[in-house]
């Protein structure tokens, strides 16, 4: 009876171990999505200060500096400043984006003058104290200075300060400096890398698929492609990094840091993807079907066309999207390719030079300035939501078009 | 100009797929074809594009070699191979408008000008030579429209030859693989012994920028990075086997149909991550966490570094991996066995320890190997989390690098070509690729195994 107890008790234990392993898998997705969001939900906003901008509308515009004028509207909200080094202190607290906003602002006036609070970009060490991702230690907070800081309050207290909506983050490009930088050239260059990843990969692979699986005769040479692509789908992807720089660039010469070259690179490292998930979802096609289409006249060739791979396609396009998916998240290769240069540019076409999403999360993650660690987190959240996408419309293809025999 | 002669070659194809589907379509009015109107449209199409193709893309290579060799005969004075390379890429991207840079050399500008007039003589008689081709094809694919041709199985034959070669692909990337890294780890080895970078135990392969320099000569012992590699790889495991092998038993074994349902997709959420993510989370979470909790411990001891960190986190990636493939191989063990071994009354924990688990022993070994493989060439979490400096160590409290951030350091940045430097990076990529690929052939191997003895 004892022993029995004993039995029992290991029994819980076990399964006790069980659940708990189950539970801590979870928890670790949860604490990181988590932490992504939560770090990453104050990048979609961005702190403006608001100025009083007086321009009478008998004013030729085209004459005006914006530099100068903004400059003046600034200081013209602080009559008591008169020191040059308090002078500078008040303008830097904007961003070097506040006068290309003034510039489109006097642009869009058309002459009729100006009157009244409009919002214009602060500095990133400013957005940082208002975020509170910085703490305030008596009259400094961070880089702001107690100089800097008599001006924050002054504006706070006129509540001239606001958090709003981030225009920078899905607009623009890669920037030096935080406030000003987006992930709109990364998500550009990430587009055009898979969609040539897409363009290369998938007739490659749906054709391979389809000839190993219905016309290669069963023989040595069939067993070495079928074990090699097998191999492949498990090798490093850095090591497909490493052969795209040795052949597209350096045989090539493609023009480096380009998305054709990553969308290559990354074709190379789906395509076994690709042909493993079409051949089971041609394998899993009833011959009953093909061999209704041979009795019925019709040749090897037309059988496969017409009757096979349409009825094989929802499967081959789930475990394409899958496999397109990854190669979104992929980075090591496009590292090895030089995509991770700096580029300030939205890439016009596959050939400009370009980062892709993931890769700019990695600089940015490397960035020494504390403003980009919500930068990153922001962008890692959009990754996360073009994966998010992918893989539903992976579910909903799978769910409703794939047929089951 | 040469986009415009892509949208005339689709033109003049399409025209002469209409024209003989047509005459084919009106010929088979009175007599029985052999093959289909569509068909014959088709093999004409095909005959007018597939010469144009090939003949564009021979064209292009032919034209590059040309091009390039006319234009270094502008930098003979410059010795360095390298150099010349660099020079020949800087005069193409300036010519094609790529950058706008300007190379101080008297030989670049006389260089760009030969290369835009190359460049543009060859492109225009291309496209002369190109379209008359195909116009040539073009009348000549008019004539062969006839009742008995057999345009059907020309066309299919063509098709077929396509799909062969689709297949033949993985075979090419997989030597291409190979070679790429081959040629190059060679070079590294006429300049490095390979018993000197196999077994060394220093690794320091900065090498100096000027020539009197001191330890200008680098030094390439893989060991330490090796060593790193394999630490990190097993702290990862450490972490993934037990919760991997416990929640696949549980799920497998214990879990309703309903917590299946949720719980194997939402551990396989942790497998499509991007790895990028997880190297930020390390550094971002999992670091300061580490390093908060070595210093109330003794202060200092854990640097933002440490094997542990990026071990830990990387264990948390391939989870997935070990939990998927253990329940896959666990739930092929015929239900025969295990209800047998319930049935005389052993506990279901029993049947597992005892009976599944002995059942599907290769099949969860094959698991372990292919996390493990994962491990050992995964990039990003180690090149955000890890160390570059090359440390012998085993103590996963201390910084260690491993290959791939090696791999990554020494080719990401300002390069040239033929450094040992640069190159060392093909050789610790060539080790990898074979460490990998001798795993995953061992592994693919026990899979097979415990299929056929199930199935």
């Amino acid at each position: 009876m004892n022993n029995l107890n004993k039995r029992n008790k290991a029994e819980t234990r076990f399964k006790l171990y069980g659940i708990s392993a189950v539970i801590i898998a979870i928890t670790f997705l949860f604490v990181l999505l988590f932490n992504i969001f939560s770090s990453g939900v104050s990048a979609f906003k961005a702190s403006y200060i608001g100025v009083k901008i007086e321009i009478p509308s008998a004013m030729n515009i085209d004459e005006i500096n914006p530099r100068k004028e903004f400059k003046r509207q600034v200081l013209k909200m602080f009559p008591e400043v008169e020191t040059r080094s308090d002078k500078r202190a008040l303008l830097s607290l904007f961003s070097k984006g506040a006068i290309y906003e003034f510039e489109d602002l006097l642009e869009q006036s058309d002459s009729n003058g100006l009157d009244g609070y409009y919002w214009f970009l602060a500095h990133g060490d400013l957005d940082m104290y208002i975020k509170g991702t910085v703490e305030r230690r008596g009259n400094e907070a961070g880089r702001i200075n107690s100089k800097r800081m008599t001006f924050v309050d002054a504006l706070s207290e006129q509540n001239l300060i606001q958090l709003q909506a981030n225009k920078y983050l899905l607009s623009s490009a890669d920037s030096r400096e935080p406030e000003m930088a987006g992930i709109r050239g990364a998500i550009v260059g990430s587009l055009y890398a898979i969609l040539i990843a897409f363009i290369v990969s998938f007739p490659l692979g749906v054709l391979s698929a389809l000839y190993m699986e219905k016309l290669a005769s069963r023989n040595k040479f069939s067993d070495i492609i079928e074990t090699n692509i097998n191999n492949l789908a498990a090798v490093p992807s850095i090591v497909f990094g490493l052969l795209g720089l040795a052949i597209f660039l350096n045989f090539f010469s493609l023009p480096r840091s380009a998305p054709l070259v990553g969308g290559l690179t990354l074709a190379v490292m789906t395509l076994p993807t690709i042909v493993i998930a079409s051949r089971s979802a041609i394998k899993s096609v009833p011959p009953s079907i093909e061999e209704a289409s041979i009795g019925l006249g019709a040749s090897k060739i037309q059988t496969l066309m017409n009757f096979t791979l349409p009825l094989a396609m929802p499967g081959i396009m789930t475990g394409t999207i899958i496999g397109i998916a990854r190669a979104l998240g992929e980075t090591a290769p496009l590292l090895m390719i030089g995509m991770v240069a700096f580029v300030v540019d939205v890439p016009g076409t596959p050939l400009d030079p370009s980062t892709a999403l993931p890769v700019q999360i990695f600089l940015w993650a490397d960035s020494p300035e504390r403003a980009f660690v919500e930068r990153t987190s922001a962008a890692i959240m959009v990754l996360l939501l073009f994966l998010v996408l992918l893989n539903l419309a992976a579910i909903y293809i799978r769910n409703k078009l794939e047929r089951k025999w | 100009m040469t986009e415009l002669l892509y949208i005339a070659l689709f033109i003049l194809a399409s025209y002469s797929f209409m024209v003989n589907k047509g005459r084919a379509a009106s010929l088979g009015k009175f007599n029985a074809l052999h093959s289909q109107p569509y068909y014959h449209g088709l093999y004409s199409s095909i005959l007018i594009f597939l010469p144009a193709i090939i003949l564009l893309i021979f064209w292009s290579s032919i034209q590059n070699i040309m091009t390039n060799l006319s234009i270094r005969d502008f930098f003979v004075d410059v010795s360095d191979p390298g150099l010349i390379k660099f020079y020949i890429d800087s005069v193409i991207n300036y010519s094609n408008g790529v950058s706008s840079k300007i190379i101080e050399h008297d030989g670049f500008m006389p260089a760009v000008e030969k290369y835009s007039s190359l460049t543009y003589t060859s492109t225009i008689l291309k496209v002369i030579v190109v379209t008359g081709l195909s116009i040539i094809l073009l009348r000549a694919s008019i004539k062969v429209v006839t009742v008995d041709f057999k345009a059907r199985d020309y066309v299919e034959s063509m098709f077929t030859t396509l799909m062969k070669f689709s297949s033949v692909i993985a075979i090419f990337v997989t030597i291409g693989i190979v070679l790429s890294l081959l040629f190059e780890t060679l070079r590294f080895f006429a300049t490095v012994n390979v018993f000197d970078f196999l077994f060394g135990l220093h690794w320091s392969p900065q090498t100096a920028i000027r020539a009197d320099q001191v330890g200008s000569s680098g030094s390439f012992g893989a060991i330490p990075v090796f060593l790193g590699t394999i630490l990190i790889s097993i702290i990862a495991m450490l972490v993934a086997v037990p919760i991997g092998m416990y929640s696949a038993i549980y799920l497998s074994q214990y879990a309703s149909e309903n917590v299946r349902t949720y719980a194997k997709p939402i551990i396989e959420i942790l497998a499509g991550i991007p790895t990028v993510v997880y190297g930020f989370f390390a550094v971002i979470t999992v670091a300061p966490f580490f390093r908060d909790l070595g210093d109330k411990i003794s202060p200092g001891t854990l640097s933002g570094e440490s094997a542990i960190i990026a071990g830990s986190v990387m264990g948390i990636m391939i989870i997935p991996f070990i939990t998927s493939l253990t329940d896959d191989a666990m739930n092929a063990v015929p239900s025969s066995l295990k209800e047998g071994s319930l049935a005389m009354g052993a506990t279901v924990s029993e049947t597992t320890r005892q009976v599944i688990i002995p059942a599907s022993f290769h099949g969860i070994v094959a698991s372990f190997l292919l996390a493990f493989s994962r491990a050992i060439g995964e990039t990003m979490i180690v090149v955000m989390a890890a160390g570059f400096a090359a440390n012998l160590t085993l103590n996963p409290f201390e910084s260690v690098t491993t290959v791939t951030v090696q791999i990554v350091g020494l080719l990401t940045g300002d390069q040239e070509f033929d450094s040992a430097k640069t190159l060392s990076a093909f050789a610790l990529a060539f080790v990898l690729f074979f460490l990998t690929l001798i795993l995953n052939i061992i592994a693919l191997n026990m899979v097979k195994k415990y299929r056929e003895q199930y199935e």
